[in-house]
C-alpha cells in the first residue's frame, strides 16, 4: 500500500496570480472556465482598462499600441486596390448592415475600440463556384490611428482565395469578419508587410459552416507591433479549418498571434500550424494556440503546432498551446511546440552534398518558412514572399 | 587514379556515460574503381567510420589520418570534403521541409561544379536518372525526403550518387529496409555510377544480401572498432554461412 500523504506540498498555481483578476477568493468573482466564456462587447468602454499585466495582454508591449486601444480612431473609408474577379464583389456597406456582427464580437478593448469607431465596413463577397483569386491591397492608411472593419463572405458552395496585402505606414485597429457558408471553400491570406514604425491590432472572427472548408493564413513580415488574433468557430457539422501562419521578426519587432480554434459541431477537422523565425536583438514573437473541443463536437480531429527558428542571440519566442476537451468522443487532439536553433542534421545533410554552410542555413530557413508559403496557392504572392524572406535573411547579415 | 587512404583512425563520441572510443585504429585503402565491403555486427563502428570520413560534427577524430590523393580530408569542412569528391549515402536521410528536390539537386550540383548546370540538359539528366531508379517525375516537386518511404529515401540517395558524380562513395547500410525489388533497382544504380564515373565504393552492410548484386573486390570484417579480418569475395560467403559469432567470441575474450 502506498503511504497516505499527510501534508499537501505547496502546489504551483494554487495561489492567486500576481497579475490580478485571478483571485478566486474575491467575493463575487467567477473565473473564466473555458475559452468561449470570455466577456464580449462591441463597446470600448465596457472593457476594463488595459494595464498590461492581464493574462491577455501581458506579453504585448501595451505602451506602443496604447493609441489603438484607447485613442481616438479615424473610422472613415480608405483607398485600396483590387483586381477584377468574376463572381466576387467589394463594396463599402453601412455599419447598420445585417452582415455586421455575424461572425463574432470583440473580446478585448482594442478590438472594441475599432468596432466603436468604424464608419463603414468593407464587404468582400464571393459567389463564384469556379475558383477565383481576389487580391486586395492597402498601402495608404497613413500614420494617424485609424479603425477598419472588413467582412468576407464566401456564399454557399463558392470557391475562392481572398488575399489582403497590407503595406506602407499604418496605425490600425481592425476587425475582420469571415463567414464561410455551407459547402464553400475559402482561403484567406492576410499579409502584413507594414513599414518599420507601423502598429496594428487585428481580430479575425470566423464562422465555418456545414461541410465548408476554410484555410486561413497569416503572414507577418513588417511592422513595429503586429498583434493579430484569429478566432475560428467550426460551427457546422463536417467543417474544416486550417489555420496557418508565418512570421519573421527582426530586431525590436513584436509579432503576436493568439489563435483560437473552436470545434463547435460534430465531425470537424482542425489543423493549426504557425512557423516563425527570429533574428536580431529584441525580436519578440508570441503564439498562443487555444483549441476548444465543445460538448457537441464528437468525432473531432484536431492538431495544433508552433515552431520557431531562432537565428541570433537576444530574441524571445513565447509559444503557449492550450487544449480544452469537453467531450470524450473524439478522433484525436494533439499539440506540439518547439523553439530552437538550426537542426544540425539538416545542415550536415546539405553540406555533405557540397553546399556551403551559409547556403545550407539559407536553404533551411527558407524551407522552414516555405512550408507555409506553399499552402497559399497563388504563385505571384508565393514568389513575392520567397523574395521577401530572402531579403529578411540578408538584412540580418548586415 | 585517385586513392582514399584511412590510416590508424581513432574516433570518439560523447555519450551520457562519458567519452567513448568507437574506432580504435582503422587502416583501409580504397582505389578508384574498387568496391570494398565493410561488414560487421551492430555496434562495431561501421557507421561511425562513414560519418567520420564525411565529417559529421558528432564524431571526434582523436588521431589518425584520412588522405584523398595525399590531401588531408580531416582538415576539410563537410562541404569541402564533398567538393573534393567524397559522397556519403546515408542510412537515415533527414527530411528538409520546404526545400524542393529539384532546387536541392541543382543547388548541390552548382556547389560541386562551381557553376550552375545548363538548364535543359540538366533537367533531362535528372529525369533520366529518376526513370532508371523507377522514381516518379513528381518527386522533383516534393520536399527533400519529406514523407518519403524508407525505400524512396534510399533511391533518392542513389539518385544523388548518379547525378553528383563523386570519386568515392560511402554507402551506409543502403540495403537496410529494402525489399528485393528495391534492392535490385538501387544496386543497379550503384553499378551504373561506378561504371560511368570509375567510382571507388565503401559499401557498409550488416548482411551479405546486397553483395549478390554488388560484387565486392575486397571484404573487411569490422569488429569492435577495427578491421578484424580481410579477404576477397569468398570471405562474404563464409560470413553468410557462419555469421559473426567467431569474431564476437574473439572480441569478448580480448
Amino acid at each position: 500500500m502506498s503511504p497516505v500523504a499527510t501534508q499537501t506540498p505547496e502546489q504551483h498555481g494554487a495561489q492567486a496570480h500576481s497579475d490580478g483578476g485571478w483571485d478566486s477568493n474575491a467575493p463575487g468573482y467567477v473565473p473564466v472556465q473555458t475559452r468561449d466564456a470570455r466577456f464580449t462587447s462591441v463597446n470600448h468602454d465596457d472593457f476594463p482598462e488595459v494595464r498590461g499585466i492581464e493574462n491577455d495582454w501581458k506579453l504585448t508591449p501595451v505602451a506602443r499600441v496604447r493609441p489603438l486601444i484607447d485613442g481616438q480612431l479615424d473610422g472613415s473609408p480608405y483607398a485600396y486596390l483590387v483586381n477584377e474577379a468574376t463572381g466576387a464583389s467589394v463594396d463599402w456597406i453601412d455599419r447598420t448592415d445585417a452582415r455586421v456582427g455575424l461572425a463574432g464580437i470583440p473580446e478585448d478593448r482594442g478590438s472594441a475600440n475599432a468596432w466603436t469607431s468604424f464608419e463603414r465596413a468593407l464587404a468582400i463577397t464571393v459567389t463564384s463556384e469556379d475558383h477565383v483569386d481576389l487580391v486586395l491591397s492597402r498601402s495608404q492608411l497613413g500614420d494617424e490611428p485609424r479603425a477598419a472593419h472588413t467582412i468576407i463572405t464566401a456564399k454557399a458552395n463558392s470557391n475562392s482565395t481572398v488575399i489582403i496585402r497590407s503595406s506602407g505606414d499604418a496605425q490600425l485597429a481592425e476587425n475582420v469578419e469571415i463567414v464561410v457558408e455551407s459547402g464553400a471553400t475559402l482561403t484567406v491570406v492576410s499579409v502584413q508587410e507594414w513599414s518599420d514604425p507601423s502598429t496594428q491590432l487585428a481580430s479575425h472572427f470566423v464562422q465555418v459552416g456545414k461541410d465548408a472548408h476554410l484555410r486561413h493564413i497569416v503572414v507577418t513580415l513588417g511592422g513595429s507591433v503586429v498583434r493579430l488574433n484569429p478566432s475560428v468557430h467550426l460551427s457546422g457539422e463536417g467543417a474544416q479549418g486550417e489555420l496557418f501562419g508565418l512570421y519573421f521578426a527582426d530586431a525590436g519587432q513584436h509579432f503576436e498571434q493568439r489563435v483560437y480554434l473552436h470545434h463547435e459541431a460534430a465531425n470537424t477537422i482542425g489543423r493549426v500550424n504557425y512557423k516563425g523565425a527570429l533574428q536580431g536583438v529584441g525580436a519578440h514573437t508570441v503564439w498562443v494556440g487555444d483549441v476548444l473541443i465543445g460538448p457537441k463536437a464528437s468525432g473531432t480531429d484536431s492538431y495544433e503546432q508552433n515552431r520557431n527558428l531562432v537565428l541570433s542571440e537576444g530574441t524571445r519566442a513565447d509559444s503557449i498551446p492550450n487544449l480544452e476537451i469537453e467531450t470524450g468522443d473524439i478522433l484525436g487532439a494533439g499539440h506540439a511546440s518547439a523553439t530552437g536553433r538550426f537542426d544540425d542534421e539538416q545542415l550536415f545533410y546539405l553540406q555533405a552534398r557540397g553546399i556551403t554552410e551559409a547556403e545550407a542555413r539559407r536553404l533551411v530557413v527558407i524551407g522552414f518558412l516555405a512550408e507555409i508559403v506553399q499552402k497559399i496557392g497563388n504563385p505571384e504572392l508565393e514568389s513575392h514572399l520567397h523574395a521577401a524572406i530572402e531579403a529578411e535573411l540578408s538584412g540580418g547579415a548586415q | 587514379m585517385s586513392v582514399l587512404e584511412i590510416k590508424d583512425l581513432h574516433v570518439t563520441v560523447e555519450t551520457d556515460q562519458g567519452t567513448k572510443e568507437i574506432l580504435k585504429g582503422v587502416d583501409l585503402t580504397i582505389a578508384q574503381g574498387e568496391i570494398h565491403a565493410i561488414m560487421g555486427p551492430n555496434g562495431s563502428g561501421k557507421s561511425t567510420l562513414a560519418y567520420s570520413i564525411a565529417g559529421h560534427p558528432k564524431y571526434h577524430v582523436e588521431s589518425g589520418s584520412v588522405l584523398l590523393d595525399g590531401a588531408e580530408v580531416l582538415e576539410m569542412s563537410v562541404d569541402e570534403r564533398a567538393r573534393a569528391g567524397i559522397f556519403l549515402a546515408m542510412q537515415y536521410p533527414v527530411e528538409i521541409p520546404g526545400v524542393r528536390m529539384a532546387d536541392f539537386l541543382r543547388t548541390a550540383k552548382t556547389a560541386l561544379d562551381g557553376e550552375a548546370p545548363a538548364l535543359r540538359p540538366w533537367i533531362k539528366e535528372v529525369n533520366e536518372a529518376m526513370k532508371s531508379l523507377r522514381m516518379d517525375k513528381t518527386f522533383s516537386e516534393r520536399n527533400v525526403n519529406e514523407g518519403f518511404s524508407g525505400g524512396e529515401k534510399k533511391r533518392h540517395e542513389i539518385l544523388q550518387l548518379e547525378l553528383l558524380k563523386p570519386r568515392f562513395a560511402i554507402l551506409d547500410e543502403t540495403d537496410s529496409g529494402l525489399d528485393v525489388d528495391a534492392l535490385k533497382i538501387v544496386s543497379e544504380g550503384v553499378i551504373r555510377a561506378k561504371e560511368t564515373n570509375d567510382l571507388g565504393i565503401l559499401l557498409i552492410t550488416h548482411y551479405t544480401r546486397i553483395l549478390r548484386y554488388i560484387k565486392p573486390d575486397f571484404v573487411h570484417v569490422f569488429v569492435d572498432g577495427r578491421v578484424a579480418e580481410e579477404g576477397g569475395p569468398e570471405l562474404a560467403e563464409r560470413l553468410e554461412n557462419e555469421g559473426y559469432d567467431r569474431f564476437l567470441a574473439d572480441a569478448s575474450v580480448a
